[in-house]
């Protein structure tokens, strides 16, 4: 099987305002087989999210290496397709034209960048939404909207950085199923950075738990054998989901109070 | 606010132009407030000012004047929102630039305009460019802290996500920092516009041959109230008309952005 992200050694350290330094994130490692959903799982602020940058190459690891497909990854990662947790489209294009750009950009005809743009929106229920602006269109949609302008470019990873964080609890399943389903058509890899026990469990092939933060590493890897094709809803229901659910959570329960309890500190 | 109707609203807008001209007839036809004479020395009357207007439009003398200022106003728009889009950007672009001319920008900007009219009228002739130029001035920095603003003020993550989708700096240039700028811009539109009328006029208020500030001063120079009450007129109709533009060309390059939206 081939690695599509291979983080060797990553660690992560900022530059205190005071000198200094602060770390974020201790040395780690990580791999992602290609056609492999992983979930990076744990609480705020464990710079979960950080090594998502880093594999996607908007911020270099303080130490350590990034392998994309064994080719060490300098710059931005061409391969690789990221949803972002806030709303990222570009206000001034429309739907269509929001998807398309990703195509354009790298050398398609506009005519043949729109085309694929509104089928990759059809395939994302958007079919009649193509020429509104983002700011016409609801929560869950600009959602979709963006998985479309990630999808229509065919990366081979994906990153997703809590792409359903801000949306509310229906919109999230629905959102999930989608994209099962459309992850199910060609099994891309996938990094996906969560701070949701049940998404990371219904969603994911393997856990990795992260410790919270400062200094953050893994803590835990769980695998998750639920066979797939996967019903986001009926799958919580299962034996083997709780089973996962209750031995994930013991091994997350105290990284949590932690966090908690060191922000209680910090307050007082 | 209760919403209301188009019509009730034109008609209410017209009712206050017409109290305001039925007090001025009023306070200059009758001995009410003073003297019908000194009143009329100060105010004039509606209806000489608006009989002013009409021949001065039949008789045809006044469309060179209006001509010339409306000239001014767009060169100066023109000019100034040019210099200010591609400074803004580069000031945007180069922290280190803006850094060093920050206190110029602020000390330029800071300076009456008023007080360039003279220095601009020995340097550019008592022509339309000593105007323009001084419309320039007032317009540059409008736009250019409108462009400033708007192109560092697009959300990193829009940039992260439009470099994640493989946009080079020329492409970023193009679909997201000038999209970014240009709705600052619009939003400016309005102000922009209506600096670059005040500089156009203010020019030609202080030493020119044409122009509807050059009406207004020659009026004004034999107390003709009368002329000065008319030049007025004419140069809010001016204004008006020209604000009138500036909505439609907006609406369409605008769209967008988000508005009120209303339940029907």
């Amino acid at each position: 099987m081939t690695i599509a992200v291979h983080l060797k050694g990553v660690s992560v350290a900022y530059a205190l305002a005071g000198g200094g330094k602060y770390e974020a994130v201790r040395p780690v490692d990580l791999s992602v087989r290609d056609g492999e959903f992983v979930a990076l799982l744990g609480p705020t602020g464990c710079g979960k999210s950080t090594l998502l940058n880093i594999a996607a190459g908007l911020m270099p690891p303080s130490s350590g290496t990034c392998d994309i497909f064994g080719e060490r990854l300098s710059g931005l990662c061409g391969k690789a397709g990221y949803l972002f947790q806030q709303d990222a489209l570009m206000p001034w294009k429309t739907a269509e034209d929001n998807v398309a750009i990703g195509l354009e950009v790298g050398g398609m005809r506009r005519a043949e960048a729109l085309e694929r743009a509104r089928a990759m929106l059809a395939k994302v229920g958007l079919a009649a939404f193509g020429e509104r602006y983002p700011h016409q269109l609801s929560g869950g949609q600009k959602k979709r909207v963006a998985l479309a302008q990630v999808l229509v470019r065919e990366p081979k990873i994906l990153l997703m950085d809590e792409p359903f964080g801000p949306l509310d609890a229906q919109t999230r399943l629905i959102m999930s199923e989608l994209l099962l389903d459309l992850w199910q058509q060609d099994r891309k890899a996938v990094m996906f950075v969560t701070h949701d026990l049940d998404e990371a469990i219904a969603l994911s092939d393997r856990v990795v738990v992260m410790s919270a933060g400062p200094s953050s590493r893994f803590i835990g890897e769980f695998a998750v054998d639920l066979p797939r094709p996967r019903d986001i809803a009926e799958v919580r229901s299962e034996p083997a989901f709780h089973r996962l659910h209750s031995d994930i959570w013991s091994c997350l329960r105290d990284e949590v109070r932690k966090t908690y309890g060191l922000s209680d500190k910090g307050a007082a | 606010m209760t919403p209301i109707s188009r019509p009730k609203l034109l008609a209410l807008q017209i009712l206050v132009a017409v109290a305001v001209f039925l007090v001025w007839h009023v306070v200059t036809t009758w001995s009410i407030v003073a003297d019908v004479k000194t009143m009329r020395f100060f105010f004039s009357t509606p209806i000489d000012v608006f009989g002013r207007v009409f021949s001065m439009f039949m008789e045809g003398s006044v469309y060179r004047h209006l001509w010339i200022t409306l000239v001014e106003t767009i060169l100066a728009f023109v000019i100034g929102a040019s210099l200010g889009i591609v400074i803004g950007f580069w000031f945007a672009r180069k922290p280190i630039v803006a850094a060093v001319f920050d206190p110029y920008v602020k000390m330029m900007n800071a300076l009456p305009r008023v007080v360039l009219a003279p220095i601009f009228a020995l340097w550019f002739g008592l022509g339309i460019w000593s105007k323009v130029w001084l419309g320039v001035t007032l317009v540059f920095f409008i736009v250019f802290f409108n462009v400033y603003q708007g192109v560092r003020e697009v959300p990193q993550v829009v940039l992260a996500n439009a470099r994640m989708l493989g946009m080079n700096e020329r492409q970023l240039l193009r679909h997201v920092y000038w999209p970014a700028a240009l709705a600052w811009v619009f939003s400016s539109l309005h102000t922009s516009v209506g600096f670059a009328v005040v500089g156009a006029v203010v020019g030609e208020y202080l030493g020119s041959a044409a122009g509807l500030g050059y009406l207004i001063h020659q009026a004004e120079g034999v107390f003709d109230v009368t002329g000065v009450f008319a030049g007025m007129v004419i140069l809010m109709g001016f204004v008006m008309l020209i604000d009138g533009i500036v909505t439609l060309v907006e609406k369409p390059l605008l769209v967008w952005k988000p508005g009120e939206t209303r339940t029907v």
